[in-house]
């Protein structure tokens, strides 16, 4: 274990460490049917939280791109997934194996579009490249919307519907075919394939991927790129290039984190994806920390279960939610507030001078 | 022709409210330098207020829209008061993400005063229209809309430009720390420039909510965003630029939803944006100001 004492491996370790041990535990509470109904229901996508979270922390925290059109890439990712997982269903008949494949040309697909949209993207830079990922974000919804896509003994239809005014019917279907996208409706009746195993094993891969990536020479250049530009550019590193790579590696993970969430529901519109989800995850990822791996994936945890938590206010549920935001920012980064939190908590507050 | 004039007004129309909201976002983020979420939701519930003032209370409109103004200039202070002000030394994603919690708070709050279902607003405003705009369709609430657009746009270059206060502001946008040294009271200057922008939110909120009547706790959000669009269009902090990207997006929007389609009016919108980012990275009317090394 002499790898072990260097610093970051070990901590990356501990990251490891803990969600195969969360792993092992909810699994275990689920067997004995512990869990409530209505958590179970979010153990899927708690997963696929996790690895948008880690995934845009790459981009924001790492790369240091605000991107505000996380949940387009998911999107991608879901939808194409799910054409995948439908299109399969005789051909693959385990459900497995056709929700892995699902998953992979979710992630590609959506990382041709994280490539696609990163070339111009990735000229802009700070809040004009946040509006503009905002804009791609809001295009790919409404370009998904506009979609229908069906599948027959022949092949795949694909009907692009701009005019507004085309049906299912006009894929005109052989007999036996099923229409799997219908335009602003989604997708439904999907097969219900994804798993909490499934969901586990994707967000090692993802911690892998990306943990692995931000402590290789790329992540490093990636790093100083976002520390300094202009300095990173005079020693020779290719400023769009470490930034494409982290936009279409992230991008990546979200579509895959998308095609699970996909399988995870048998009706799924568009819609789901919207700008919100996106501010969603980027909540996620500055709670829990910029560039801390781990952060995110219990920022994620959190608060993916505290509003099913919070069902004891009812109404009241989403108003706590963004009072408990507002008050966690104000409370990590005031000044003021900061030494209060210090003064009752000591010893937390020196750990922390002495881990940075 | 004729139908081409009528998607011109109503995109001249809908342009207004835009730049009307887009011109209290740039201000703001000229002086804040944050993307302010909760921006739109001001709007939102400044339609309320002015709803509960002629629909609850009947009141007359002018009451209406001056109890509205009123509302929203105090919540925009109370806002940047307790939610920006202590967040002023950190980073830009800290306000960002406190800007989200105060959106969605807004949101929920109204959720929870006026509920869910959508109210039929009345607009505030109608006198018979003269004949040339009347055949097209051009209702009193459009009128109205441009015409309270150019007045708070002109009021708005004579405030910046010529008073005390506006020249404090700029200052304040430009260099913080020298703007303090000549004396000028930055928290002070900071929270009226607040107070301006969500005054002009109400505003936009009741003069939209006439024209498009429809009235429920997420009505400010897209509204919101598209506005920080336009404001980002014409070159976010230019005055100017804020009311020409506003009017440009309405009659671009308009022009799609007629011409093109209904269903992706919003990316064409959005894609005309990008395409005019990448050619003129600071917007159409920003500066660009090239890093130093």
């Amino acid at each position: 274990m002499n790898f072990l004492k260097d610093k970051v491996t070990r901590r990356d370790f501990i990251t490891y460490g803990l969600v195969v041990a969360a792993f092992a535990v909810v699994s275990l509470l689920a067997a004995q049917g512990v869990i409530p109904r209505s958590l179970r229901g979010q153990l899927v996508p708690v997963t696929c939280y996790v690895v948008m979270a880690i995934s845009l922390n790459l981009v924001v925290g790492v790369a240091g791109d605000l991107s505000l059109g996380h949940a387009g890439f998911m999107s991608v990712g879901a939808f194409s997934g799910i054409v995948t997982a439908m299109s399969l269903t005789e051909a693959i008949p385990d459900p497995a194996i056709r929700l892995a494949i699902s998953m992979v040309v979710g992630a590609l697909f959506a990382a041709v579009a994280g490539f696609l949209i990163g070339i111009p993207v990735l000229r802009l830079r700070g809040d004009y490249l946040a509006i503009v990922t905002l804009a791609f974000g809001e295009i790919i919804k409404e370009v998904v919307n506009c979609l229908i896509v069906g599948v027959d003994s022949t092949g795949l239809h694909v009907i692009f519907n701009v005019g507004g005014d085309k049906t299912v019917a006009d894929l005109h279907l052989l007999e036996g075919g099923v229409a799997i996208i219908k335009g602003a409706q989604g997708a439904s009746g999907t097969a219900k394939i994804a798993t909490f195993a499934a969901g586990f094993v994707l967000v090692m891969i993802t911690l892998v991927v990306v943990l692995n990536l931000v402590r290789s020479r790329a992540g490093r250049a990636i790093m100083a790129v976002r520390d300094n530009r202009i300095a990173a550019e005079s020693v020779g590193l290719s400023v769009t290039k470490y930034r494409l790579i982290a936009f279409v590696v992230s991008a990546a993970l979200a579509g895959a984190a998308g095609a699970l969430y996909g399988a995870n529901f048998s009706q799924l519109s568009p819609a789901k994806f919207d700008f919100n989800t996106s501010i969603l995850v980027l909540v996620f990822v500055v709670l829990g920390g910029l560039g801390n791996m781990r952060g995110s994936i219990i920022a994620a945890v959190l608060l993916t279960i505290l509003p099913e938590a919070l069902r004891g206010f009812s109404d009241y549920r989403m108003l706590v939610y963004a009072i408990v935001l507002i008050l966690v920012m104000l409370f990590t980064n005031n000044p003021q507030l900061k030494l209060l939190i210090g003064k009752i908590v000591p010893k937390r507050e020196e750990a922390a001078a002495h881990g940075e | 022709m004729t139908v081409f004039l009528q998607y011109l007004a109503n995109g001249l129309a809908m342009g207004s409210v835009y730049a009307i909201i887009a011109l209290g976002y740039t201000m703001v983020y000229g002086i804040a330098k944050m993307l302010n979420f909760a921006h739109g939701d001001v709007i939102m519930v400044g339609a309320y207020v002015s709803f509960c003032a002629t629909s609850y209370l009947g009141l007359p409109a002018w009451l209406a829209v001056v109890l509205s103004i009123a509302a929203c200039t105090v919540l925009g202070v109370l806002i940047e008061g307790l939610a920006y002000k202590p967040l002023r030394q950190a980073g830009p994603l800290a306000v960002l993400i406190t800007a989200i919690g105060v959106s969605y708070l807004l949101q929920n709050a109204a959720q929870l005063i006026w509920g869910a279902t959508p109210k039929n607003f009345t607009a505030i405003v109608s006198f018979p229209v003269p004949e040339p705009l009347a055949s097209l369709n051009v209702s009193a609430v459009s009128i109205t809309t441009i015409a309270v657009c150019l007045v708070i746009m002109a009021a708005l270059m004579w405030f910046t430009g010529r008073t005390k206060m506006g020249k404090a502001m700029r200052a304040v946008s430009e260099d913080k720390d020298a703007a303090r040294l000549m004396g000028i009271n930055v928290n002070r200057t900071i929270s009226m420039t607040f107070a301006i922008g969500s005054a002009l939110a109400a505003l936009a909120g009741v003069l939209m909510c006439s024209y498009a009547p429809v009235l429920q706790p997420t009505t400010g959000a897209m509204p919101g965003i598209k506005a920080f669009t336009a404001a980002v269009f014409g070159g976010i902090g230019s005055i100017p630029g804020a009311f020409i990207g506003g009017i440009l997006l309405g009659i671009i929007e308009a022009m799609a939803q007629a011409y093109i389609s209904t269903s992706l009016a919003n990316s064409i919108v959005f894609a005309v944006l990008i395409v005019v980012l990448l050619v003129k990275p600071a917007g159409l009317l920003g500066r660009y100001v090239p890093e130093k090394v």
